[in-house]
């Protein structure tokens, strides 16, 4: 397969476009825009649409119409951008409808930093939009596995009628690296895909004599019989059953270096490759450190992390663009706090150094 | 004699809808004559209704069509994603005059100004009727809100908002109706321009606009029969009727 | 084997557009991993845009080097931030037209190259990065020059066909400085 040298933004955008995506809505803002740009010029040429809406608010709820009707749709945006499209992410995890949302983290809120960052952790995984809805969060860390990310994001969101969220950050969407993109999608199998909504729960039109397709408060399973609608209760059970089934089935990680790891590193995204590096520089002088990385964030490796023997692990280093960490809570609850957890963390656009990890598992080792 | 059918219940309204409205809401007028056009036009078999928040939202279990519940203000945005990538469906908005006049003014602007082919239906009744009669956009000076307990004052909550005349002001809009459900002949004109609007709409003209003016008789604390006097001695005297704009 | 590089100076003087015209070049070329990072944070005061690049056996991890092999400054603040970042032994590119200061390190090895002078000189200021472009390879042999040559036809001239031909004096020019440059220090 060819090699393309590409930024993290138009990596994404063209997956997405090969992963069937036509429908893009977004709003401009920083570190992101390449993302609404490529595809303002690459929709025309496969018949599909690119909209620039009147805010991100707008963007979201074209997103959530073209997702009703069947459409594999897309939007993206950066941080405050995606606090504005929480409500609509709510309303399509509610309704469940599949669609993808990117965001390119950068820290803030809105002018209080534009520069990347990795600082809403908790928004993505915890409270994306009220009313407790939740979504498959992948993390990538490198432009390859954003693209790869974007692509399967589509299968996801189809395979569970529900929102997945690409959570990466301005870094990954303004660096360039080499990329390998995924397979373009064949016309007549996307006319299929949405054919087979269709038939089942999209929009379309009354048909005489069957069931009324409503995208709805009550969309996401058949109500009982005689009954027009699920209560609210009705559909959390529903959703809370599929997120216990996420758990045991979506759940991606990786276990670098971890054998006999002594120190244990948790970090995610972009700030899992450079804890790599600083990795293979702690283990060349000797010392025995590995790293857990949630491939996915949500929902989270638990089990690993939970695997590790507080007799072994003298610590846990959490490495994050985040002042203060947000992913430690969900290392706390999996390892149940036996494990002594500290932090090596940036945030507001200052990128974390191999040397400054280097530095702090230096400092568990030698506590 | 020869029995001839010379009215019958439009085919999207149920004999026992799931949902209703409060006696003598205009709303339910509304809906009538939305279903009717749809089974005059033979379009109910393609056509997706956009739902906005209060009361216009309880046409999820009144009208039964595929529909889209949106968020308040944004059925305009969610109609254009139905509608750009199912063009072959007819796709409306039914939303109140808070929905597309004020949470969501700027996608109601914004939908018509690219001159999206889809239809909106706003509902003009001065208040915000499900939670319970607060200040609208539309509320009148002078008329009472339990927000407004002394009546709309210009100096404060400023001028009531002509949606149909702010749109007018754009480029794009292919057609803009204001309407009024208050009397049999006004019903009559009102199911005319709801009907071209939704030909507009077939004919890919773009966006079709249309105000109907109603009532709200729980909130507003008058009678139906009342509240029609009020419309014609008041409201209508604020929000004219008529085709504004028919291209 | 990794080798990391940093290249410095005003934003519109092209320093991105060099960086990733290298890169685009790896990518093709050779089956190396190949990273480009523009800078932000701390990084990016002061004027300067800064990026990044790291060509290496394998795979990348950190983005930026706290060391870098090479340098190249296209102006004094850029030459003032990083110059204590080369790698003992590394070699500095300067801008001399811009780039005025002198350097202090002494441990270090310098190659003058006049970039913004030979886009003058070859008609446009705009092909100041080409000449420094073309100094590195010349000097490093990191890529084949034909190769660079090309993706900067392909990436520059579909929007500008008339600087094809002036990009190419500049890289040439600046070539044969950089491969000067390289012979000299061999006889020394």
């Amino acid at each position: 397969m060819e090699r393309q040298f590409l930024k993290g933004c138009e990596a994404i955008a063209e997956s997405a476009v090969r992963a069937g995506c036509r429908f893009y809505a977004g709003y401009p803002i920083t570190p992101q825009n390449e993302i609404p740009e490529y595809f303002a010029r690459r929709m025309p040429e496969v018949g599909g649409v690119y909209l620039q809406g009147e805010s991100e608010v707008a963007s979201v709820n074209m997103v959530y119409g073209a997702a009703g009707g069947g459409t594999r749709c897309m939007t993206s945006s950066a941080s405050c951008g995606i606090s504005l499209k929480a409500e609509g992410m709510s309303y399509m995890a509610m309704a469940r409808v599949p669609a993808v949302v990117l965001n390119a983290q950068r820290g803030g809120p809105g002018v209080g930093d534009i520069r990347p960052a990795q600082q809403d952790y908790f928004q993505a995984t915890k409270a994306l939009g009220n009313g407790g809805f939740q979504y498959i969060v992948l993390a990538p860390s490198t432009i390859q596995e954003a693209a790869d990310m974007t692509y399967e994001a589509f299968d996801l969101a189809d395979k569970y009628r529900n929102p997945v969220m690409v959570l990466t950050d301005g870094f990954t969407a303004a660096m360039m690296e080499p990329v390998v993109l995924p397979e373009q999608k064949s016309e007549e199998e996307l006319a299929a895909i949405k054919a087979a909504k269709k038939a089942d729960w999209a929009l379309k039109g009354k048909v005489e004599g069957q069931p009324l397709h409503k995208i709805s408060f009550n969309a996401g399973s058949k109500p009982p019989q005689g009954k027009f609608m699920n209560t609210g209760e009705d559909r959390n059970k529903t959703d809370a059953a599929m997120y216990e089934l996420w758990k045991e089935e979506e759940v991606r990680y990786e276990e670098y270096r971890l054998d006999n790891a002594e120190v244990v590193i948790a970090a995610y995204g972009v700030a899992a490759r450079i804890s790599a590096t600083a990795i293979n520089i702690l283990r060349a002088e000797g010392y025995k450190v590995g790293m857990i990385r949630p491939i996915r964030v949500n929902p989270f490796p638990e089990k690993p992390y939970a695997a590790l023997d507080p007799a072994k692990v003298k610590g846990i280093l959490v490495v994050e663009h985040s002042i203060p960490s947000q992913m430690i809570y969900d290392v706390k609850l999996a390892t149940g706090n036996t494990i002594q957890i500290d932090t090596c963390l940036r945030s507001c656009g200052e990128i974390i150094s191999r040397d400054q990890i280097v530095e702090d598992v230096k400092k568990i080792f030698a506590k | 004699m020869e029995e001839v059918k010379v009215y019958s219940r439009a085919s999207s309204i149920p004999k026992n809808p799931y949902i209703g409205f409060c006696p003598g809401c205009m709303h339910s007028t509304t809906f009538k004559v939305i279903a009717e056009v749809l089974d005059e036009l033979g379009i109910v078999d393609k056509t997706i209704e956009c739902n906005g928040v209060g009361c216009s939202g309880l046409g999820l279990g009144y009208v039964y069509l595929d529909n889209v519940f949106c968020a308040h203000g944004r059925a305009c945005a969610v109609a254009t994603g139905i509608k750009r990538t199912n063009p072959d469906n007819i796709v409306f908005t039914y939303q109140g005059d808070g929905d597309g006049g004020s949470i969501g003014i700027a996608e109601t602007i914004y939908a018509a100004n690219r001159g999206e082919n889809i239809t909106m239906i706003l509902i003009n009744n001065g208040t915000y009727g499900m939670t319970g009669g607060q200040m609208a956009p539309t509320t009148l000076v002078g008329q009472k809100a339990t927000t407004a307990p002394w009546g709309r004052n210009p100096e404060e909550h400023g001028y009531p908002v002509h949606i149909a005349e702010l749109l007018d002001s754009l480029t794009a809009p292919a057609y803009i109706a204001r309407v009024a459900m208050n009397s049999v002949q006004n019903v009559r004109k009102a199911k005319a321009c709801i009907k071209k609007a939704f030909q507009y709409q077939m004919e890919g003209k773009g966006f079709s606009y249309v105000e109907v003016m109603s009532n709200c008789p729980t909130n507003w604390g008058m009678s139906p029969l009342e509240t029609l006097e009020y419309m014609e001695e008041h409201t209508l005297k604020e929000f004219k009727l008529g085709e504004i704009r028919a291209k | 084997m990794e080798r990391d590089l940093i290249v410095g100076g005003f934003g519109g003087q092209g320093v991105m557009r060099l960086a990733q015209l290298m890169c685009y070049t790896a990518t093709e070329t050779t089956d190396k991993y190949v990273s480009y990072f523009p800078t932000y944070g701390g990084e990016q005061r002061g004027g300067t845009a800064n990026c990044f690049v790291i060509i290496s056996d394998e795979k990348i991890g950190a983005m930026t080097a706290p060391k870098c092999d090479d340098l190249i400054v296209f102006n004094n603040p850029s030459l003032a931030k990083f110059e204590a970042r080369l790698k003992p032994n590394g070699t500095m590119f300067v801008n001399t037209t811009v780039a005025t200061d002198a350097p202090k390190r002494t441990d270090i090895k310098i190659v003058n190259v006049p970039a913004t002078e030979i886009a003058n000189e070859v008609g446009d200021i705009r092909c100041a990065n080409l000449a420094m472009l073309g100094a590195y390879i010349g000097y490093t042999g990191l890529l084949p020059a034909e190769n660079i040559k090309k993706t900067a036809e392909k990436k520059l001239g579909a929007k500008r066909p008339e600087l094809i031909p002036l990009n190419n004096a500049a890289f040439d020019r600046g070539f044969e400085i950089g491969k000067a440059a390289r012979e000299a220090e061999k006889e020394a």
